[in-house]
């Protein structure tokens, strides 16, 4: 057996780093909603009423909830509960699927309403109705991206459990994945109240 | 007593029952984020919605996130990541306000 290097502190200092540029990629995102709300604050207002907010507070009670079970994960396989750590990664990953499946839903409404980038009745619209679902598609749009990503590093996370090589004695990759996850949560905190309730 | 739960704390991260206390606490916010929005306060449902949202992300960056139980380099480091979103913020603010 060679004998490897393992910096833990490193290793979640590098994680931290990485959110911190996805913290400023999603703010730009932000700043640029923000802007733009402020100078079609009519049309946002009225656009934001097509969405579901039942919807949207469904997904975002899915997402408060996995990321609580990504917690839990990380605090088992520290006890050594290794069995119990993986069910958590397992329920976590299912979790986002849901997430994933509701959002498709809410963008098929949406389609099947002429309310996407491009459409005949947003080009119709006030030009600020356009922009807000202009946002609304790029900033869930990323995000779903970003939950598509954390399901395969949770499922790595899971398969590395499996296999015996994330472990309660070297247990980084699974407690950076759930950091991954909980930015991911972070950024749908802000995107529900901003894009379903705020306008 | 108090100085070995936050060594425990420190090595294992925060206990099953502080996790799902902030489990319950980030759901109650969301029904408060709803149930305001309801209530029309103008400009301020902007101000209230930003404020709840701000308070479920404290939560989840300081138990979720294990931060609370991290050293300085990395509160410091979290710390200047929000200062500078909030001067890029401001600053864009000052910039289209005025024109």
């Amino acid at each position: 057996m060679t004998d490897t290097h393992k910096d833990y502190e490193g290793a979640k200092l590098g994680m931290w780093l990485f959110l911190f540029t996805e913290i400023l990629l999603f703010g730009g995102l932000f700043v640029l909603f923000a802007v733009y709300m402020a100078r079609h604050h009519e049309a946002f207002h009225m656009a934001s009423r097509h969405l579901d907010v039942r919807m949207g507070a469904a997904n975002t009670v899915v997402l408060i909830t996995s990321s609580w079970l990504a917690a839990l994960a990380v605090a088992a396989l520290k006890r050594g509960q290794d069995a119990r750590a993986r069910g958590l990664t397992l329920g976590t990953i299912a979790l986002a699927g849901v997430f994933l499946v509701i959002k498709y839903f809410e963008w098929s409404a949406k389609f099947r309403h002429g309310l996407y980038p491009g459409s005949e009745h947003l080009a119709a619209g006030p030009p600020g109705e356009a922009v807000y679902f202009a946002m609304y598609y790029a900033m869930t749009g990323l995000h779903g991206l970003h939950v598509t990503v954390g399901m395969g590093v949770l499922g790595f996370a899971w398969w590395l459990m499996r296999t015996g090589r994330c472990t309660r004695a070297d247990f980084v990759f699974l407690e950076n994945g759930a950091l991954y996850w909980h930015l991911v949560d972070l950024i749908w905190i802000y995107l529900f109240p901003l894009f379903y309730l705020v306008g | 007593m108090t100085h070995d739960t936050t060594r425990e704390n420190a090595r294992h991260g925060p206990s099953y029952g502080t996790l799902t206390a902030i489990w319950c606490g980030l759901l109650v916010l969301t029904v408060v984020t709803v149930g305001v929005a309801g209530v029309d306060l103008g400009f301020w449902n902007v101000v209230v919605a930003m404020a709840v949202a701000t308070a479920k992300a404290a939560l989840v960056v300081l138990v979720f996130m294990h931060l609370k139980y991290e050293n300085w380099v990395f509160k410091g480091f979290v710390l200047m990541t929000f200062a500078i979103l909030a001067i890029f913020i401001g600053f864009t603010f000052f910039d289209t306000a005025y024109r």
